[in-house]
């Protein structure tokens, strides 16, 4: 290995411009031996096929445990009712497990599939899979988007989905070569499992030639999957100018845990070369003008927007400081003095430019940016040179100013740790931040975590707890269970006031929030506690719109929003598209526009484009009906395992108000104002106590009621129940199961 | 690098001539029967003057292709790959000179070569290739 910082001994200034993007260190000496070491246990032949108007009408079913392999019809009922994507998850999810079924039953199932419309080249954005399963966190269905080119090459291999069940006792490789039409299962026991190496392995190991590695995608976890309930998934393709493979995340939820749990080491495929018709749309010319379109958008207005080809979704960094909307210390507070630190222009420096980085094909917004040249200081892979996937705003934030970490290199290793040992960044990040206020507050201290001294910015021990947690021993493996264990932890040993441990440990359903301060945006606070999956902002992203722009003044508009952007976008998972180029960039005159925070052009650029995959004319209308089928169809399978229910749509109060005195302190005159305006009462006749409980009872009783509105406004019972209306409005009464689970629970 | 240029004071926008250098372009070089898709488009403006729209080689389109499709041959113009072409488009929508074409039957683009047809078929002589300093790839 070339080292290029020769004589290092700290961390190098971030500014590398000219870090040569080719050089890292390799791991493939031991390739032949990998490789004569593998058994086959089975191999399968199938006819490789391509889509026609974005379906292939089939699914590839695996079970790991019996290696019983079949192909499954993809039914017409399945496209009318669950449209594709996360619908198609869900609706196999649901026929492979019964109310008792636990996360780690054989009968959870692992399901990957693209949409109808993924596998396009010409809109960017339009490469994702959709990955569901039963979390092993919150117990209900998860499902998370991912990029990277596993997707669209499974399905110009012949297949709308991959549905895997079984747990297998052998480390396995399943390898689908789509070109050659032939599946086999290898036992595979000598490769490591950490995903930098073994996704780079593969990837030699499986091509047949070296123009061969970009048709190969892999998807891997990591030890910390092993050892932890927050295993996430990496999704691989093979950069070509930088002679390496990258990484996408199907991060939240904990699939990766799943995955390991069934013993699988690694799904590789080998797909076709890839053309830009191989979906064999209805009408290509429409996608092809829409595409172009949003190409130019993306020339002519990302300077000067988003600047997300130079430095990711990293580039609100400081705009979320800015608004007091960064999440610092485990959310105490929106911003920090040494958040400059860990800014956008400094991304934009650290991560490589002049090259491409999206993570499909023609995705010309580019925000899978790079940091090449990174020399780790910790762990396994000390000294080892790396590039490092990221880092994006979730990372900056959760990895970053919410654990008081404001240096740019520990930042991007603890972004590749998380990566390559197979854990989600967004749940390590609000795991950190919440241990370290724990710590903070005396619920821990150095004897209850083992030695780590986990005060504010401590990064090497940070970085140590995760490598505990790879290792699978230490608090590392307390740390891996998630906050919602954590917590149950604490207060069972007496650790701390269990309302305080309670309150600041943000978790929703089991889930850990994601990287946004709500505390302050009520809409917002809906927007993460009343999620399907728990609290992620795809679902509902509402912070600027209420709290910044003041879109939302009633709660009937709040209700409005929390009904149309969640249903808006669940349809990108339904179709295989990413939502970020619905509005990291914008046309010029977007402000004009009747509706601006919907972005009227680019909604109809998707109607477009998924009518002109099958041939049909799409409306808004048709948009949400086909996401509140699968939206609705998700929320009585949460009813239907033992959770969906209004009680578990309560927020942690973190995310609500202030807990802390100092929390209070901090924006004193804004929770004032909020007593006197809207309380009416005089704070000055009040203690500081008594001004914190007055505000928790209002802010408290305000969620209540954004709660009745909400699920008003989508057709739900009180109790958050899908009413048996609905359900016959969306046509879901064709399953008797769906009308029975609601009509016994009220609806 | 071999860059194509035109001398709009020699050029008088097809009223004239017969759009010859498009002709030659699509027909000889690209083996198309409509000159609307020649990789080089002469336009007569509403004021008389013409216009014209020249890839120059920029090499911007390289610095984009998601495929590694684009890139500099020998003499420095910039070639497409037409096997390593995912038809993504993002080549046509970065151009800042819309030098990139599209003919509806294809999936690929594709752009001028500097190769000179339309230089010898010009009859102003308009057109010529010279020879300039490559400029450096630009972060897009």
């Amino acid at each position: 290995m070339a080292n290029v910082y020769e004589g290092l001994t700290d961390y190098p200034a971030f500014h590398r411009a000219e870090v040569n993007y080719k050089i890292r260190t390799e791991y493939l000496e031991h390739l032949q031996e990998q490789r004569a070491s593998h058994k086959l246990l089975k191999e399968w032949t199938f006819t490789p096929s391509l889509p026609e108007k974005g379906y292939t009408n089939r699914t590839l079913y695996i079970n790991v445990g019996t290696l019983e392999i079949q192909e499954k019809e993809v039914t017409q009922q399945m496209k009318d009712i669950f449209t594709g994507g996360r619908g198609f998850g869900m609706w196999y999810l649901w026929n492979a497990v019964t109310p008792k079924t636990k996360w780690n039953d054989p009968e959870n199932e692992i399901i990957i599939t693209p949409g109808p419309v993924s596998g396009i080249t010409q809109y960017p954005g339009s490469g994702k899979s959709l990955v569901v399963s039963l979390s092993p966190q919150t117990e209900i269905p998860i499902d998370s988007n991912v990029g990277g080119y596993f997707g669209p090459l499974l399905k110009f291999s012949g297949f709308d989905c991959l549905e895997i069940q079984g747990k297998s006792d052998r480390e396995l490789i399943v390898f689908i070569d789509g070109q050659k039409g032939i599946l086999r299962v290898e036992d595979a026991p000598a490769e490591p499992v950490d995903s930098h190496v073994l996704a780079e392995i593969l990837t030699h190991m499986y091509a047949e030639s070296e123009e061969d590695r970009v048709n190969i995608s892999v998807v891997s976890a990591g030890s910390a999957a092993d050892h932890s309930l927050i295993g996430m998934l990496n999704f691989s393709w093979f950069d070509k100018r930088r002679g390496c493979i990258r990484l996408k995340q199907a991060g939240r939820g904990g699939i990766g845990t799943v995955f390991r749990d069934k013993k699988i080491k690694a799904l590789v495929i080998r797909g076709r070369e890839v053309k830009g018709d191989l979906n064999h749309p209805v009408d290509f010319e429409t996608i092809a003008k829409t595409g172009i379109k949003l190409h130019k958008e993306l020339r002519e207005n990302d300077p000067s927007m988003c600047l997300m080809r130079r430095n990711g979704t990293a580039h609100i960094v400081e705009i979320m400081d800015a608004y007091d909307l960064l999440p610092t210390h485990n959310f105490q507070y929106g911003g920090h003095p040494e958040v400059h630190k860990i800014a956008s222009y400094v991304w934009d420096q650290r991560c490589t430019q002049r090259t491409t980085d999206g993570c499909w094909y023609g995705c010309s917004m580019a925000c899978a940016k790079g940091a090449d040249g990174v020399v780790l200081q910790t762990g396994p892979y000390k000294g080892h040179m790396v590039t490092v996937d990221g880092p994006e705003y979730e990372n900056a934030a959760g990895l970053g100013s919410n654990a008081g970490i404001f240096e740019p290199e520990p930042l991007l290793e603890l972004n590749f740790y998380c990566d390559t040992y197979g854990i989600c960044t967004i749940t390590w990040g609000t795991i950190a931040a919440f241990v370290m206020e724990c710590y903070q507050r005396g619920i821990l201290n150095k004897e209850r975590t083992g030695g780590l001294d986990l005060t504010w910015g401590n990064w090497r021990d940070d970085l140590e707890m995760m490598h505990q947690c790879a290792r699978g021993e230490g608090f590392g493996l307390i740390a891996g269970q998630g906050v919602k264990k954590m917590k149950e932890m604490f207060i069972e040993k007496g650790w701390g006031d269990p309302q305080l441990i309670e309150d600041i440990g943000m978790e929703n359903k089991g889930l850990e929030y994601s990287q946004y301060l709500s505390k302050e945006s009520l809409a917002q606070q809906g927007g993460y506690a009343l999620t399907n999956k728990g609290p992620q902002h795809d679902e509902a992203w509402l912070i600027f719109m209420d709290m910044v722009n003041k879109q939302l003044p009633t709660f009937e508009d709040k209700a409005e929003a929390l009904y149309y952007f969640p249903l808006w976008r669940t349809w990108f998972g339904l179709q295989g598209w990413c939502k970020l180029p619905w509005n990291d960039v914008a046309p010029r005159n977007n402000h004009l526009t009747a509706e601006p925070a919907k972005i009227p052009e680019h909604v109809q650029n998707y109607l477009d484009i998924a009518g002109a995959m099958v041939g049909k004319k799409y409306t808004s209308e048709d948009m949400l009906l086909q996401s509140a089928r699968v939206y609705n169809f998700q929320r009585i399978f949460n009813i239907r395992m033992g959770k969906g229910l209004r009680i578990h749509d309560k927020a942690p109060y973190r995310s609500q108000g202030p807990v802390t005195k100092e929390e209070y302190e901090s924006r004193q005159e804004r929770y004032e104002k909020e007593l006197r305006e809207q309380v009416g009462i005089d704070p000055s006749t009040l203690t500081l106590e008594e001004k914190i409980a007055a505000t928790r009872k209002f802010r408290t009783d305000r969620y209540s009621k954004l709660v009745d509105t909400v699920y008003t406004r989508r057709g739900w019972t009180l109790d958050g129940v899908p009413t048996q209306a609905r359900l016959k409005e969306l046509g879901l009464d064709v399953f008797p199961e769906v009308m029975e689970i609601s009509k016994t629970h009220g609806g | 690098m071999k860059q194509l240029r035109i001398d709009m004071s020699k050029c008088d926008a097809g009223r004239n001539c017969n759009h010859e250098c498009e002709e030659a372009c699509a027909i000889k070089v690209f083996k198309l029967k409509d000159r609307e898709h020649a990789a080089l488009h002469i336009r007569e403006l509403a004021d008389g003057s013409g216009q014209a729209i020249l890839c120059d080689q920029c090499g911007d389109c390289v610095v984009v292709c998601p495929a590694d499709a684009l890139k500099r041959n020998k003499m420095g113009a910039v070639i497409l790959d037409k096997e390593l072409c995912v038809g993504c488009y993002t080549c046509i929508g970065f151009c800042e000179k819309n030098a990139f074409e599209r003919n509806p039957d294809w999936v690929i683009p594709f752009k001028c070569i500097s190769c000179g047809i339309c230089v010898k078929a010009c009859p102003h002589a308009a057109l010529e290739v010279v020879e300039v300093p490559t400029p450096d790839y630009r972060i897009i």
